[in-house]
């Protein structure tokens, strides 16, 4: 398989999220210590770590649902906003896919996918329902359009979240464990969408335990335990030699079987 | 029945004054308790401390005592109205208290993950709160929300007491004509139990209307 960074046609490195010194506490729990860490533009960033480590929650603070003590978190090098239309703003530029997919309940699938186009892109109904069913159509579920979310398979609701971030034409898309709530045979259904992503450039941060994804998708991994980035380097080295203990520990574990 | 038939004119004027006391505090306690209610799950700390002071006072204080201080307090700010405007106003307020705890108890019921999509997504609080949260509320909401209003509908009598026409009020008119005074009274209770009997009715529709919705 081609490693997207080799796509000659992409700009690299040029920074799109930039977390600098960035700390957090819940009470006692020291879960982000200094984190520092650059997603350049069309990087695919996969982020590991036994639970607890604070991934998730390194995930949510690029977008700001989890608020941080101290540090700077910078998109396209501007600062996040503090809470308010500012930072609401700034919130439809990053695309977020949660482990429990989020689908708003009360309505359809396309009314999922429209209604943040038409209430915060300010788009027409007709241009958000073309767009939706485009993208419904390219994750596979054009049919499911007019149900309600309850209808669905997890993997189809988690494919309807990702087509809802899409539709506000996001610069990144942040991936909360997006397969860590299906049902085995659901998750490769997720991973294919994701995979095409990856593969169109887009710059997505992936918290996960797929680790088939991180070798197959992923421009860079970035272990975390204790609340600590512990490595962030290219797949293949990362997989072949991990550098510490608490890396080898994790992948011996998750590997042997 | 001819206590009903000889007064039909007072209890007519009585049973209008109740209903358009009910309907516009009604008005008056929705509109104020979805903002109040919206206060109170805002981020902003000093509307959150309103929210949370308003529901206290007037949840707590004895509607008659509100009353006094509406009826006889404004004037001292110059501030005279109607009395009929009066009693809305503390219906109404007083109220709107009850409605901002249920809507805030519907509110509690969403998944805090439906908030954080709608965030997640660009929406503002106000379009997270109006487009995601309280549509999904408004179904845990109905209920309680019909017993505010029976309640409500319940507590305009104590406008009698303050020089406004309604159903209560007019059993001294019709006492003093010399009337049987349990008959006047099972017609106003009649009279009370139509209103609040429609106010049930129409809960029991809208329940039915957002449980087959989704």
């Amino acid at each position: 398989m081609t490693a997207p960074q080799e796509d000659a046609g992409r700009p690299a490195g040029e920074p799109l999220i930039e977390l600098r010194r960035v700390n957090k506490h819940y009470g006692q729990l020291h879960v982000l210590q200094d984190i520092d860490l650059t997603v350049g533009r069309g990087e695919v960033v996969v982020v590991i770590g036994p639970s607890g480590s604070g991934k998730s929650t390194l995930c949510r603070a690029i977008n700001r649902l989890e608020p941080v003590e101290s540090g700077d978190i910078l998109i396209e090098g501007q600062p996040l906003p503090a809470e308010g239309k500012g930072l609401a703003k700034l919130r439809a530029e990053v695309g977020m896919v949660f482990q429990s997919f989020n689908l708003f309940a009360h309505r359809t699938v396309l009314q999922n996918i429209t209604l943040a186009q038409i209430k915060v892109r300010k788009r027409g109904k007709a241009e958000a329902e073309s767009k939706g069913r485009a993208l419904l159509e390219r994750v596979g579920l054009a049919s499911q359009a007019d149900k309600y979310p309850s209808q669905l398979s997890g993997g189809q609701q988690q494919r309807v979240a990702i087509a809802r971030a899409l539709a506000m034409d996001p610069k990144a898309l942040l991936f909360d464990e997006p397969t860590s709530a299906l049902d085995p045979e659901m998750i490769n259904e997720v991973l294919e969408v994701m995979r095409s992503l990856a593969a169109e450039g887009m710059t997505m941060v992936v918290v996960t335990h797929e680790m088939g994804f991180a070798r197959s998708a992923a421009n860079r991994v970035v272990f975390m335990a204790d609340g600590r980035i512990i490595e962030d380097r290219v797949p293949e080295e990362f997989f072949a030699d991990p550098r510490s203990e608490r890396a080898r520990d994790f992948l011996s574990k998750i590997l042997k079987h | 029945m001819n206590v009903l038939t000889s007064n039909w004119s007072t209890y007519w004027h009585g049973f209008l004054g109740t209903l358009w006391l009910t309907l516009a505090s009604a008005a008056l306690a929705l509109v104020l308790g979805v903002l109040i209610a919206g206060f109170r799950v805002s981020p902003v700390k000093p509307l959150r401390a309103f929210g949370t002071g308003w529901v206290t006072v007037l949840r707590n204080t004895p509607l008659t005592l509100l009353f006094f201080i509406v009826v006889l307090g404004l004037p001292r700010f110059h501030i005279t109205l109607p009395f009929f405007t009066f009693a809305v106003l503390a219906l109404g307020c007083y109220t709107s208290a009850f409605v901002c705890e249920a809507l805030r108890s519907g509110v509690n019921t969403v998944p805090t993950g439906q908030g954080e999509a709608a965030r997640s997504l660009g929406m503002t609080f106000g379009q997270t709160l109006s487009l995601v949260v309280l549509p999904q509320a408004y179904r845990a909401v109905v209920a309680p929300l019909g017993s505010v209003m029976i309640a409500l509908a319940k507590n305009t009598a104590i406008a009698g007491s303050f020089s406004v026409v309604e159903l209560l009020g007019t059993y001294r008119t019709i006492n003093e004509l010399g009337y049987n005074i349990v008959w006047t009274f099972v017609w106003i209770a009649v009279g009370y139990l139509i209103i609040t009997l429609a106010i049930s009715a129409l809960f029991n529709v809208l329940e039915r209307r957002v449980a087959v919705s989704r």
